[in-house]
């Protein structure tokens, strides 16, 4: 078999059950693709021999008929969850060099599927970001460029090198983590599928943490049938993280029928955002029109709060990240700065985390310290919460109402160049997650699907967000949605 | 609410970030900019409403109230920048 990298997580899957191939090529394939795609900046820590190990060992599984479910699928794993051994430090340098003594939660699962980890994905520093361009380790570059055009694209973020490798063949499929689009938005922007499951479904152990009220782990695939393949692997309760669910985890694949006759499907007036491009529009009622004509019925719904879903989430992420991040006070891990003679405990702390973080993410701390100080916690971060609370509500009458899922654009335009967005304000980036965000505040699952192309040539997805716990469902909806679309376009390699 | 140079220097010492004077003007522009588009939530009526606890109504599960875990010592210190003799090092505290 040539070009195994190429393949899907069931592909591979099936390829290795009936012995055409092993792990040991598939992750051959994978590695010689990753090394000839450092321009694509993104597999920052790459770990041949774990993987070739691992490929090894499911190999003799395989063999011995003890395989299960991801056994000897080689995938990338962002840099925010903490792998043994490995270099771990969520693209900031305030973590340079740390190697983790314990595995994440949903690696380690991924490990005990059989997965092989071919190295640690590019992202935003810790998060922080829609374009991976405040990582430390530079920016990530997607393999997708406009027609005619080399300027180099971003592949969105913050799981921009996730959605980067996946899309370039570099892996089979990545893990991606997502606090207001950081799944959802990569995969848009390079024609991929990422789903973040409902709040509590993936353990968040051992994941660097942004914002622990929104964040939540998910896969980034290249096929829906392999985002649930990947996504039942990754969750789980964990008595580790209190707020995982301990809820049965369904066999999601065998929940993709394809059927969703009879599904009513909610197109919210409230997304049809002023200056929309045409061609946003367009895919999005394309969409509405593809679901129709599998059987769903859709219909017009309101979520009047929404409007407020970006304004609320800038005041509750950056108030938890700036809790979530005051741990990084050079004591117990990564960097300490020198220190003048005369310098105390307060000059080491202020010192190490001007050097250490960079920009955005000492902007973002320092807007969260300002809402949660005396004088101001009730005029921001308790309204923020409350606005929260009636975010959530909307979709809840939604669904009460007899919505089963609800269709959006999944980002308000394709990807935009690297540095193009350097001159604008942070909020103009801001507002790329103006329709994934939403559905971190109100915990739920939210998939971004392929949909089509727009002039130039580039990717543009359509987002599905389903009812809470039931992401097979939503698979399912978002598994006709892409069979309908048929969406097949890959990036012409120049890297 | 307008942020001045004065306040965006105290945030930065609650923050524990070290910030140089001369970066303050730029640094109290950036929080109005943010804090500018925070501002909408004013136009919300949020009377009776309850601030969110928690996403997924759930009750925090309990366990036995018991050690399960420790004897790491060396693995905790083993990212340390400066470890001696068992413990984190750090600049003099009290004085």
């Amino acid at each position: 078999m040539s070009d195994l990298n190429k393949l899907g997580l069931a592909e591979a899957r099936d390829a290795l059950r009936k012995g055409d191939t092993t792990s040991v090529e598939l992750t051959e394939a994978c590695l010689k693709a990753i090394d000839a795609a450092d321009a694509l900046n993104a597999f920052v820590h790459k770990t041949p021999e774990i993987a070739l190990e691992r490929a090894r060992a499911a190999d003799e599984r395989i063999k011995a008929g003890d395989a299960p479910s991801m056994c000897g699928l080689p995938i990338g794993i962002k840099d925010l969850f903490c792998t043994k051994g490995v270099d771990s430090q969520a693209a900031s340098n305030i973590l340079k060099g740390f190697k983790p003594e314990y595995e994440s939660t949903v690696s380690q699962q991924l490990v005990d599927a059989g997965a092989v980890m071919l190295g640690k994905l590019n992202m935003d520093e810790f998060a922080m970001g829609s374009s991976n361009e405040t990582s430390a380790y530079g920016n990530a570059v997607s393999p997708w460029r406009r027609d005619g055009d080399d300027a180099q694209l971003t592949p969105g973020g913050s799981s921009g090198g996730s959605a980067a490798a996946v899309a370039a063949d570099l892996c089979l499929a990545a893990t991606g983590t997502d606090t207001g689009g950081s799944i959802r938005q990569p995969a848009a922007f390079t024609g991929t599928v990422g789903i973040k499951p409902t709040y509590g479904r993936c353990s968040r152990w051992g994941v660097v943490a942004f914002a622990s009220s929104l964040d939540q782990a998910g896969p980034m695939t290249k096929s829906v049938r392999d985002a649930a393949i990947m996504l039942e692997a990754m969750c789980g309760h964990d008595p580790k993280d209190s707020t995982s669910a301990d809820l049965p985890v369904p066999d999601f694949e065998a929940m993709l029928t394809g059927d969703i006759r009879g599904k009513k499907i909610g197109i919210p007036k409230e997304y049809r955002m002023d200056g929309m491009p045409e061609e946003i529009s367009k895919l999005w009622a394309d969409g509405a029109e593809m679901l129709k004509a599998a059987g769903a019925e859709i219909v017009d719904i309101s979520l009047p709060h929404t409007k407020y879903a970006l304004p609320a989430y800038y005041v509750i992420a950056p108030a938890e990240a700036s809790s979530n991040l005051a741990r990084y006070d050079g004591v117990r891990y990564g960097h300490r700065a020198t220190l003048e003679a005369g310098d105390g405990i307060t000059e080491m702390y202020e010192k190490t985390r001007a050097e250490g973080f960079g920009p955005e993410v000492q902007r973002r701390v320092m807007v969260g310290t300002y809402v949660l100080s005396a004088g101001f916690y009730d005029a921001y971060y308790n309204r923020a919460r409350k606005v929260r609370t009636l975010i959530k509500k909307d979709f809840e009458d939604a669904f009460a109402a007899g919505v089963d899922a609800i269709l959006t654009p999944a980002t308000p335009s394709a990807a935009f160049g690297l540095g193009e967005m350097t001159e604008a304000d942070p909020v103009q980036m801001y507002l790329n997650d103006v329709f994934t965000v939403t559905v971190n505040l109100a915990g739920l699952p939210g998939i971004a699907v392929p949909a089509g192309l727009d002039a130039k040539g580039l990717p543009l997805g359509l987002q599905l967000i389903g009812k809470p716990w039931e992401e097979g469902d939503l698979l399912n909806t978002a598994y006709a949605l892409e069979s309908a679309a048929g969406f097949v376009a890959k990036p012409q390699q120049w890297w | 609410m307008s942020i001045d140079q004065s306040t965006a220097a105290k945030v930065a010492k609650l923050a524990r970030i070290k910030v140089e004077d001369d970066a303050l003007p730029a640094l109290a522009d950036e929080f109005n900019n943010i804090l500018g588009f925070i501002e909408q939530l004013n136009e919300v009526d949020v009377e009776g409403v309850e601030p969110m606890t928690s996403v997924t109504p759930q009750r925090l599960k309990r366990r036995k109230d018991e050690v399960t875990d420790g004897s790491q010592q060396d693995k905790v210190l083993a990212n340390a920048p400066d470890a001696r003799e068992g413990f984190f090092a750090v600049p003099k505290v009290v004085e």
